[in-house]
């Protein structure tokens, strides 16, 4: 019973993480109609930039988490800028600049921050663990489940109530109509790809009192997006916000109750959704 | 030094052998060419960590000896396998027919090596490797390989014998990745401790990569300790998400579960972890305080089992040329002389190897306290002279499978 409850606790946390992650990736795969392939990248570089602001410059694990935001922010929107668009309409060539970028990134952070994994502190008021039902829940985790649904609320305002928000869901609608009407498209991808990125990046840091960071974690992050965007649907909030959390459920329970098959619980949904509903719960188009 | 050759000194370095090899002067020749010695690391990818530290250790072992081994000049060779057993595979063929390496040190995987076995086998490549497969020297043995670290197992079962002799624990549960070297690990626990009347209840397997162990973690329940076999970065990961599970069972673990090179990573909750393993810094004798120091001074690092047994494997290669007088072109006198090594007192203490090439070395059990606001693993008991068979007799242990995911089962 504890088992079940403590899964069940883990699985809201980390689907809260894989929100943190995927929601920028499936605005960027709506909008822009390409899989990010340097979304875990960026996820692992917002935890490098963040964890080295918080343990070598001292500053607070929050504004460690915002700047390091802000930076792969400003490195996605400048990946977008300065490579992507070159390459705009050819869209198989885009991707793969995206995968040879989250190669170079690897190696950069091998060389920067070197194979040592980095153990983040968590927060000191964050610290230790709330009994309940005679289970311990990891206050951190619970935190973190509480700042995935701030930012899911701040999304969701963002695009359903602002004048940008509505420009960007013309734009996941139909690009082509969307400049007609007048909206620059091409400065929304900008836009989008920095916020993505930036979310990613934060998620990274939120993620690091978790999972430490160590290269290799762009690699593990980013099948999760990937299959939380195909089960969601992109470009959709509720998509990406439902699609991380049956993840989360599948990833926790498959793994403890059936753990020689849990990649198989893990990827058969997302080949049944493919073939079955390739637009997901509730994205705008297939895939 | 570092080269790498290109098409033409290779033809007329061949053209000199081949005009060597019909003079009497062929000894003198080999003597006078420098010692080729590859070294099949990582340098990318998720084991890039331990690869690294590999390449530091020999390097500053060369540089200590002036490039120069029993009086013969060394060139180092150094190939970037990329973690991968294709990637070792092409490696291998670089160094011996493209280089033309003498001997090779590495490469860092079990199944990067099995990868190359067969070729190393059929070209006599003599290969030191720390790839801890047990069958390698034990049930499919190569003639050209010797391993002066340990097999997966070897740590592993003395760390048994003190958690059921010493610490008196009864029930513990394993877990590791999900692959050999984990299987193999935990197999050697169980054996023992339940040879000492313990009992393993339960072995859990993540997925090597996983990111969040918390799943695995909460299936630990009613034990007397947790025993852990993870390797590379994960042990840091799996502490603290044991931690913050609320988990407060005492945590044994094998030679990579904390290694010293990983002490700058860990935070407080590992405190108290008890390791077996074939190397530990604190080892206070003058081979490993040399060791040490001439790592500090390069690397400014403390150095871990990665770099230290690269250094032992430079360490074995010099002491096998002094015995052949300098020479390594006879492959199997060469591959017979390194075996035939013994060390009185290296970094890890004294060294010898059995029929197979496997090392008979010390393990050393340590505690992770905090001293001076640092973590540090400090020994709290030596096995001497510890064998891959352990204390069984060695016909009996390779009568049975090897170490595997299933075996031995689990008692219920």
């Amino acid at each position: 019973m504890n088992l079940y409850l403590l899964l069940g606790v883990n699985s809201v946390a980390l689907g809260g993480l894989l929100f943190l992650l995927s929601s920028g990736f499936s605005l960027i795969f709506g909008l822009m109609r390409i899989p990010n392939l340097t979304h875990g990248s960026l996820f692992m570089l917002g935890a490098y930039f963040g964890s080295s602001i918080f343990i070598w410059g001292k500053l607070d694990f929050w504004l460690a988490a915002l700047l390091a935001a802000l930076l792969v922010a400003l490195i996605g929107g400048a990946i977008e800028r300065f490579l992507l668009r070159r390459l705009a309409g050819n869209e198989l060539a885009q991707v793969l600049v995206t995968l040879g970028i989250s190669f170079m990134v690897a190696d950069l952070c091998l060389m920067e921050w070197t194979g040592d994994p980095i153990s983040v502190p968590t927060p000191e008021a964050l610290r230790g663990v709330v009994r309940f039902l005679g289970i311990a829940f990891p206050i951190y985790r619970l935190a973190v489940i509480v700042i995935a649904v701030v930012v899911a609320v701040a999304l969701w305002l963002l695009l359903e109530r602002t004048r940008l928000g509505a420009m960007i869901r013309a734009g996941v609608d139909d690009p082509d109509m969307a400049r007609v009407v007048g909206i620059r498209v091409s400065r929304l991808f900008t836009l989008v790809f920095c916020l993505g990125a930036g979310l990613a990046g934060f998620g990274g840091m939120i993620a690091g009192p978790i999972l430490s960071v160590y290269p290799g974690l762009d690699g593990e992050m980013l099948p999760l997006a990937l299959v939380v965007v195909i089960l969601g649907g992109t470009g959709s909030l509720m998509g990406s916000l439902l699609g991380s959390f049956v993840v989360a459920f599948l990833y926790n329970y498959g793994q403890a109750l059936l753990p020689e098959l849990a990649y198989f619980v893990l990827f058969l949904p997302m080949v049944l959704m493919l073939v079955l509903r390739p637009r997901g719960f509730f994205g705008r188009q297939a895939l | 030094m570092k080269k790498t050759l290109d098409r033409r000194t290779l033809l007329l370095g061949s053209a000199a052998a081949a005009g060597a090899s019909a003079l009497p002067l062929r000894a003198a020749f080999s003597q006078g060419a420098p010692l080729k010695l590859g070294l099949m690391t990582i340098k990318t990818g998720s084991l890039a960590e331990g690869g690294i530290q590999m390449e530091q250790g020999l390097t500053a072992f060369l540089k200590d000896r002036n490039d120069t081994l029993a009086g013969r000049k060394v060139e180092l060779i150094v190939a970037d396998t990329g973690g991968s057993p294709a990637g070792a595979k092409n490696k291998v063929q670089e160094l011996v027919e493209r280089d033309g390496v003498d001997v090779i040190t590495g490469p860092l995987a079990a199944f990067e090596l099995l990868a190359i076995t067969d070729y190393i086998a059929q070209h006599k490549v003599p290969t030191l490797s720390l790839a801890a497969a047990e069958d390698m020297t034990q049930r499919k043995p190569n003639p050209y390989f010797l391993r002066a670290s340990a097999t997966s197992a070897q740590a592993m079962q003395p760390l048994a014998d003190f958690a059921a002799k010493d610490l008196k624990l009864k029930r513990v549960i394993c877990i590791a990745e999900d692959f050999a070297f984990g299987y193999e690990q935990m197999g050697g626990f169980q054996r023992v401790f339940e040879d000492n009347g313990g009992k393993v209840l339960k072995k859990l397997w993540a997925p090597l990569g996983t990111a969040d162990l918390t799943p695995y973690i909460a299936q630990i329940a009613d034990c007397d300790a947790v025993i852990q076999g993870f390797a590379g970065s994960a042990p840091v990961k799996f502490i603290k998400q044991y931690a913050d599970a609320g988990m407060k069972y005492p945590v044994l673990g094998g030679e990579t579960a904390a290694d010293d090179a990983l002490m700058k990573s860990f935070s407080d909750e590992a405190i108290g972890m008890i390791t077996a393993v074939p190397y530990t810094a604190d080892l206070a004798n003058d081979a490993n305080k040399h060791f040490l120091a001439a790592m500090a001074k390069e690397y400014n690092a403390i150095a871990g089992q990665y770099a230290a047994l690269l250094w032992l494997n430079g360490q074995i290669i010099e002491a096998a040329l002094a015995k052949t007088g300098g020479k390594s072109d006879d492959k199997d006198a060469f591959i017979a002389a390194l075996r035939a090594v013994t060390l009185a007192d290296s970094l890890r203490g004294p060294v010898k190897f059995d029929h197979f090439g496997n090392v008979i070395g010390n393990i050393y059990v340590r505690r992770m306290e905090k001293k001076d606001g640092k973590l540090v693993n400090t020994t709290i008991k030596t096995y001497h002279d510890v064998s891959q068979f352990w204390t069984y007799d060695e016909k009996t242990f390779l009568s049975q499978p090897v170490y595997s995911r299933d075996y031995p089962p689990i008692k219920s």
